[in-house]
């Protein structure tokens, strides 16, 4: 682990029009770290998705990157709504979000399966009424 | 193909990340749904959207994206456009259609 870096991010659940700001901090972060292009393909798409979904579901959280020479683990947390059915919420075009946020191009329901497609392990933790946690790891390849 | 050539030879408006506009660009990607391009739109594609919202520079920026072009003559929201300048992402306005739009890159060889 001595070569593990972590990195620390709040997410600002107010202002959904300002989400994405963390996705772009760690991908520009990765770069400069020399990582491949493809696993930082992927740590951005699985973020950005990820990060959406706390602002607009879950009203903000918590989100924590560690980066080792091999794998990146990625943390978010929030203390929003939780997930009442994860299965449901995995299925492609399922999605509960609010006309407001569909307006601005959310609701499409593929968020959580872009964010499986590209990790190579995902788990959810989530009890409705107290939050959500999704972890993430991606091999460095 | 050289986005500035496309510029102008669809008489796009230019309006954002002017920095970025001596890009090539590779194909395109017609949209409007955030998660659907966050997988479909592609390195170096142009991407024909009328959503105007911060997101769009931020899935452009995330994925690469060659540049947008904001169709039916809609115009980015004012902290979209000055994202697009920072992350270098050319945004343009086209009173066209997707449709209209696809067959005249299309016609130009895209
Ligand atoms: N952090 C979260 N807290 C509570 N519910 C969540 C959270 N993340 C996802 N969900 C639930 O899972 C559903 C599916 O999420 P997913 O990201 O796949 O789609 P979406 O966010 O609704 O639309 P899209 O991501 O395509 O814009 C959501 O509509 C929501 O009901
Ligand atoms: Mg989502």
């Amino acid at each position: 682990m001595s070569n593990s870096m972590v990195f620390r991010y709040d997410v600002d659940g107010d202002d959904f029009t300002l989400a994405g700001e963390i996705s772009s901090k760690v991908k520009k972060r990765l770069k400069q770290l020399g990582l491949p292009p493809e696993t930082i393909r992927k740590v951005a798409i699985a973020m950005y998705e990820a990060e959406i979904n706390m602002v607009i579901h879950a009203n903000g959280g918590t989100i924590t990157v560690e980066v080792s020479p091999e794998t990146i683990h990625i943390i978010f947390a929030d203390r929003g709504p939780g997930i009442p059915d994860i299965d449901k919420a995995m299925e492609e075009g399922f999605s509960t979000a609010s006309h407001e946020v569909r307006e601005l191009g959310f609701g499409a329901g593929m968020g959580l399966p872009n964010i499986k497609k590209n990790s190579d392990k995902m788990t959810i933790d989530t009890k409705v009424g107290e939050g959500t946690t999704i972890e993430l790891w991606m091999e460095v390849c | 193909m050289k986005l500035s050539e496309i510029a102008s030879a669809l008489e796009l408006k230019p309006i954002a990340g002017a920095d970025g506009m001596n890009r090539e660009v590779n194909g395109c990607y017609i949209g409007d749904l955030m998660s659907l391009a966050m997988s479909n739109l592609e390195e170096g594609n142009l991407w024909i959207t009328i959503q105007t919202n911060l997101n769009v520079i931020a899935v452009s920026a995330l994925k690469e994206a060659g540049g947008v072009i904001l169709a039916d003559a809609m115009t980015p929201d004012a902290n979209a456009a000055e994202k697009a300048d920072e992350e270098e992402i050319p945004v343009f306005s086209s009173p066209l259609s997707a449709y209209q739009l696809a067959k005249r890159l299309a016609e130009l060889g895209l």
